[in-house]
């Protein structure tokens, strides 16, 4: 490295899969590993130059044909999922850990100890988890025949969910819409994609649609054994940030209908940690 | 009688039922251009408010039975109210659920309404619209009703991805006490059929590619447990024999909650002993998993399990002569075998390790609990020096933070003079030890 040259230096790209392999091409090229890696929604954060790396299909077709031969089938996906997740500076450590892997090989994964490698299956562990963990909590509304539904994932889950969903509802017509990724995954008709949605507009629920929440709230409230009632096990499993888009976690105003006014202390206390009443009832209920 | 109502007692009714699994089988989308798949991992698609999950749609075709079963809700002589599902109202149930995403599949079981073929063959009706008109391939649990003819049972397994039969008590005993109408054999001749069923269906799914499958997800069971003075080691035994002899995929617990005032049973206001079940799975984890039997856990002087510690903890406990296991050289089997190391975790060790030594910092990085582990593993590197293997000095620190509270006294006042030494568990709790063999 020539005198002058800053000791480190960020990387700016374009965000997408293939300007980051034109940044691990450019690494080997300049015989550096960047501090940082920004993508160009992000916020620069330091004051540090950044290099801008134009995506060069070139360069990443190129990277593209030597990655399977040379790390392997299993390394190739971590690093693509790693690229889902929310992992913070996740660039850098993709970076850290291709360049691992090309040294390596296939063997790298059972570098579990090296930090680029622990660091990557942890989060892709996160992803895998989160993604599994919505393969049930996704919950669909039904109207005018095709499905809807609203998720709100750290890591982008939808690349993991389609495959699920297409074939479990594949005679269907749907719509997830990932609400902190701004993206929608549609399928009809046999074909699904990945869209770039900046809003979406829940449609109304109709009576029928409103008949099976109904039922479906009177399932979950019966279902609960009130003698082993345990609020923080159900919270370990269950997450409270993914209560917003479930209907049995929501109160509706159907519910109270069949929450007899003169119940016991007991019975409303449990009514009400399992949802049925909300926590202070008696400002809300006329 | 409107559906939401018969929701609310069909389920109320079925909740004390606990196999609430989705998993083993997997199945792609079909050919029949249906509805649904099946995970082999299984889904949850919700979580009570006792943090149980919810998978499958849990109801009972009908809670009328002709039976009087001292333990159960539904007994004849209970007064509660009773409704019956009508097969194709419970398939677009299931159905609407299904395509909503609550739900991951089914689960039926029922009363036992006229007789146990009569209740059958309704159960095999709904299954039957199910999977021949609406082609639903999500997944199905069914509950063999004891007594109906084998033909119904094979029919009904031909149809559902998982077959269960409750065994109801640990011993014959309690059951001819509790459940008169029910007799051992009477369980047992359906749940050897159904394990016939499977094996002789894998046979002939290598000689011929499309015989229709029997049961794939396999059999389970369920039984009460703290209902009778049965002893854990009495369960464990039963549940190992279930395992190997009927091949079960699962042996499910269930604490039991009082529901009546019969002067068999516990009284009412008698706390379900949680605790207890909950030693018992991790028993269960033991056999399925970790490669124990039920010999090494109890035996015959020491019949239940250790309140304050888990059986691995009180297995290592007592065989401290094994300890410490070196985690770079021994053999899968025995790391399996250290408090704080589960399957992952020792898959991750036998895997890292052939790419360098490893270091005891790098065991936290592969998932291994290193409170419990620290005391029983050696691994390369300076570190500082394994804490002493002692019984006493183990067990202190092994004993969880929230079952200590249990048995020590709270909040005590401090004395200037020397007081005698607190003791750390109560003399009946020493008891439960297994003692050095």
């Amino acid at each position: 490295m020539s005198a002058g040259t800053p000791l480190t230096r960020d990387y700016r790209y374009d965000g997408s899969w293939d300007g980051l392999l034109c940044c691990l091409f450019e690494t080997y090229e300049r015989r550096e590993l960047p501090q940082a890696v920004y993508s160009h929604e992000d916020v620069q954060q330091t004051l540090y130059p950044a290099v801008e790396i134009v995506t060069d299909p070139n360069k990443a077709g190129r990277v593209k044909h030597a990655m399977l031969p040379k790390i392997g089938p299993s390394a190739k996906e971590l690093a693509e999922h790693a690229f889902l997740t929310c992992l913070p500076q996740k660039e850098v450590w993709i970076l850290r850990f291709l360049r691992l892997a090309f040294r390596h090989g296939p063997p790298v994964m059972n570098m579990l100890t090296q930090p680029a490698v622990h660091t990557l299956n942890k989060a892709v562990l996160h992803l895998q988890h989160e993604s599994h963990q919505y393969q049930g909590f996704v919950r669909f509304s039904v109207s005018q025949g095709a499905l809807w539904s609203v998720i709100e994932p750290k890591n982008q889950v939808l690349p993991l969910l389609a495959p699920h969903f297409c074939q479990r509802f594949c005679n269907e017509a749907f719509l997830i819409y990932d609400k902190t990724h701004d993206q929608a995954l549609v399928y009809q008709n046999g074909r699904h994609e990945i869209l770039p949605l900046l809003a979406f507009e829940p449609p109304e629920p109709d009576e029928t649609e409103l008949r099976y929440r109904k039922l479906w709230h009177t399932f979950y409230d019966a279902i609960g054994i009130r003698d082993r009632e345990n609020l923080r096990l159900r919270m370990t499993h269950m997450q409270k940030r993914y209560w917003k888009h479930l209907t049995e976690m929501q109160y509706n105003p159907f519910r109270s209908g069949h929450a007899e006014p003169e119940q016991s202390g007991e019975a409303q206390n449990f009514a009400r940690s399992s949802g049925v009443l909300p926590s202070d009832s008696g400002s809300i209920m006329p | 009688m409107q559906t939401l109502k018969k929701l609310k007692i069909l389920s109320d009714s079925a909740k004390y039922d606990v196999a609430c699994t989705s998993s083993g089988v997997d199945r792609g989308a079909s050919e029949n251009g249906g509805m649904g798949n099946a995970m082999a991992s299984g889904i949850c698609h919700s979580f009570s408010a006792d943090g149980r999950c919810i998978s499958l749609l849990k109801v009972l075709m009908t809670n009328s039975c002709v039976y009087d079963c001292k333990y159960c809700v539904n007994r004849r002589s209970n007064d509660v109210p009773r409704a019956t599902f009508q097969p194709r109202e419970l398939a677009d149930l299931a159905m609407n659920f299904y395509r909503r995403n609550y739900i991951e599949g089914l689960f039926l079981s029922s009363g036992i309404l006229k007789n146990p073929d009569y209740t059958c063959e309704r159960m095999i009706e709904v299954l039957r619209i199910l999977r021949e008109e609406y082609h639903f391939n999500g997944y199905i649990h069914a509950k063999a009703i004891p007594g109906a003819d084998s033909l119904l049972v094979g029919r009904l397994g031909a149809l559902a991805d998982r077959m269960s039969v409750n065994i109801e008590m640990p011993s014959q005993k309690s059951l001819a006490l509790l459940a008169p109408d029910k007799s051992k054999t009477n369980i047992l001749k359906p749940m050897g059929f159904i394990t016939g069923k499977i094996k002789e269906n894998a046979t002939e799914l290598v000689r011929y590619r499309h015989t229709p499958k029997f049961a794939p997800a396999g059999q389970s069971t369920q039984m009460i447990i703290g209902a009778t003075p049965d002893s854990d080691f009495q369960i464990l035994k039963l549940t190992e024999a279930l395992y190997q002899r009927y091949e079960l995929k699962r042996v499910f617990f269930s604490a039991y909650i009082p529901v009546s005032n019969d002067p068999l049973l516990p009284a009412l206001t008698v706390k379900p002993p949680l605790l207890r079940e909950h030693r018992l799975y991790q028993a269960d984890w033991l056999l399925r998993f970790y490669g124990f039997a039920a010999d090494e856990l109890l035996d015959e002087t020491h019949q239940s399990f250790h309140p304050m510690l888990d059986p691995k903890c009180n297995w290592a406990l007592n065989h401290l002569e094994l300890f410490p296991v070196d985690v770079n050289r021994a053999p899968y089997e025995m790391i399996l075998r250290v408090p704080g190391i589960g399957v992952k975790s020792a898959r991750r060790i036998t895997a890292a390790r052939r790419s360098g030594t490893l270091r005891t910092d790098d065991l936290k990085k592969l998932g291994v609990v290193m409170k419990r582990a620290r005391y029983f593993v050696t691994a390369a590197g300076r570190g500082e020096r394994p804490p002493a293997l002692t019984r006493d000095a183990v067990l202190r620190a092994l004993v969880s933070d929230s079952c200590r509270e249990l048995y020590e006294p709270q909040g005590e006042q401090l004395s200037l003079f020397p007081a005698p030494k607190p003791q750390l568990w109560g003399e009946e709790a020493m008891q439960c030890l297994p003692g050095p063999r």
